[in-house]
């Protein structure tokens, strides 16, 4: 229970600065709807296209969205000297990456929540198949991305290139988790996958998010650790 | 004889039988196996292509092997932690090459048999992810400061170990589930006999090369580690010295 209660510190101390600042969420908000206004221009969709190509759409402007806001994730806590303090302090270091995570998944939620509306209208979308499956695999591909991200900016905090470095080890990573979610959203949107095929997408991105997270918090410390 | 002077004798031979065995495997393939009946003489790149396939899922497994040792031994005993970790480079930079070669004449093959360069067949599909996995290893070794890229790398390692499988699987189950475009598939149900040898010859040929360039990469990283001692050492003592 005490390990709950230092993420929830980090978490609440996250949460508070950001809803001061609120730069990493409008950040993402307008790249986020940058990338879908470009998409339609670029492709002109009608609305059986579009139902096609708007899972995938969705989620690449959410992973370039998620990309540009964790590359500045870790930068604050870098200069306030926060991971010097997490090292001599008696909390686990992956309480600090826990919190951090669930942090930035809130905001990546927030920034879903604003663009679902703004995806039905301009790509005319009406959803055929089952529209509350898309309350699992928005938050499970979320997790997907937001774990694995975070972990990578860390570990890319003390390199050069770090903008650079931090999309090169994440896609290649989340490649298969981004398979899932694509086909699972597309499958819901269209309607032309069955159940069945969409429940195994479900199951492997849970499955995904479940390994991904295990490994996370066993390696964070020997990361923040790392001379 | 010293011992480098013995290991430098073994390099060698070992470099000359891997030769040996390439060239026979070479006789062997272009030479004297029968033309493919269905494919004519483009069906000939199979003896390098699967071999080094096959090989280039061995490597990634020394490399983890090698990173979860660096790991183990980063603080308790840093001397074979350097060793192991440059066990662990080396087998990723074989990876790498071993999966161009695969990805490149898999694509040639593909150009002559199917009519396309490249399909996102499942197999094809994982192969391109590992060697994306090996080259963003490469890439971090590469862009983060002398002190922590083996730690870094060790951990990004343990990752695309983890990845490897996941991507693997998830790549099967959709096969099941959709037919595969257009894949022949390799002869998996058993050779006939007489591509056996050339096959054999081949992939026993890959195997040593592969090992000669492990070793060969191992010895000249782990002479840059020792260099880059000496000189850490070497300027410690200068720094005493002006101190007195």
């Amino acid at each position: 229970m005490k390990y709950i209660g230092h993420v929830l510190a980090h978490l609440r101390k996250d949460l508070r600065i950001e809803w001061r600042s609120r730069d990493s969420i409008n950040g993402m908000l307008f790249f986020a709807l940058l990338v879908v206004v470009v998409f339609s221009l670029a492709f002109d969709p009608t609305a059986a296209v579009s139902r096609q190509i708007s899972g995938g759409i969705l989620w690449v402007a959410l992973l370039f969205a998620t990309v540009t806001a964790l590359n500045q994730a870790w930068t604050r806590e870098q200069n306030h000297q926060v991971l010097e303090a997490q090292r001599m302090a008696p909390a686990p270091a992956s309480a600090l990456f826990l919190g951090k995570a669930i942090a930035n998944m809130l905001f990546v939620l927030v920034v879903e929540a604003v663009l679902a509306p703004v995806f039905i209208v301009f790509y005319n979308l009406h959803v055929l198949g089952n529209a509350w499956l898309l309350a699992l695999i928005l938050p499970l591909g979320t997790w997907a991305l937001v774990v694995n991200g975070t972990f990578f900016a860390v570990l890319g905090l003390r390199t050069r290139n770090r903008e650079l470095l931090l999309p090169l080890l994440l896609l290649p990573i989340s490649l298969p988790a981004l398979l899932g979610m694509v086909e699972a959203t597309t499958g819901v949107l269209t309607a032309q996958l069955d159940p069945l095929e969409i429940n195994t997408w479900i199951t492997q991105l849970a499955g995904y998010d479940l390994i991904f997270t295990i490994v996370c918090i066993l390696l964070f410390e020997t990361v923040l650790n790392a001379e | 004889m010293s011992r480098p002077a013995i290991f430098r004798t073994v390099a060698w031979l070992w470099f000359l039988a891997s030769l040996v065995v390439l060239v026979i495997g070479f006789r062997e393939a272009i030479f004297l196996v029968p033309t493919d009946a269905a494919q004519g003489d483009a069906g000939r790149i199979f003896y390098y292509h699967v071999p080094i396939s096959m090989l280039s899922l061995l490597f990634p497994y020394i490399n983890f092997v090698a990173s979860l040792a660096y790991l183990y031994w980063r603080r308790r005993d840093p001397l074979k932690a350097l060793t192991s970790d440059a066990l662990a480079l080396t087998a990723a930079e074989v990876t790498v090459v071993y999966a161009t070669i695969c990805l490149v004449t898999g694509s040639i093959w593909g150009r002559a048999t199917w009519g396309i360069w490249w399909t996102w067949d499942p197999r094809l599909t994982s192969m391109l992810l590992l060697w994306l996995l090996y080259v963003s290893y490469l890439m971090l070794r590469r862009f983060s400061s002398a002190g922590q890229s083996q730690t870094l790398a060790a951990v990004l390692s343990v990752f695309a170990a983890v990845d490897v499988p996941i991507v693997y699987m998830s790549i099967r189950w959709w096969r099941t589930q959709h037919p595969a475009p257009v894949f022949g598939g390799g002869p998996d149900s058993g050779l006939d006999p007489s591509m056996m040898p050339a096959f054999i010859w081949n992939i026993v040929g890959w195997a040593m090369w592969g090992i000669f360039i492990l070793g060969f990469r191992f010895a000249l990283e782990r002479r840059r580690q020792l260099a880059e001692q000496e000189a850490a050492l070497s300027a410690i003592e200068a720094s005493l010295e002006t101190a007195q």
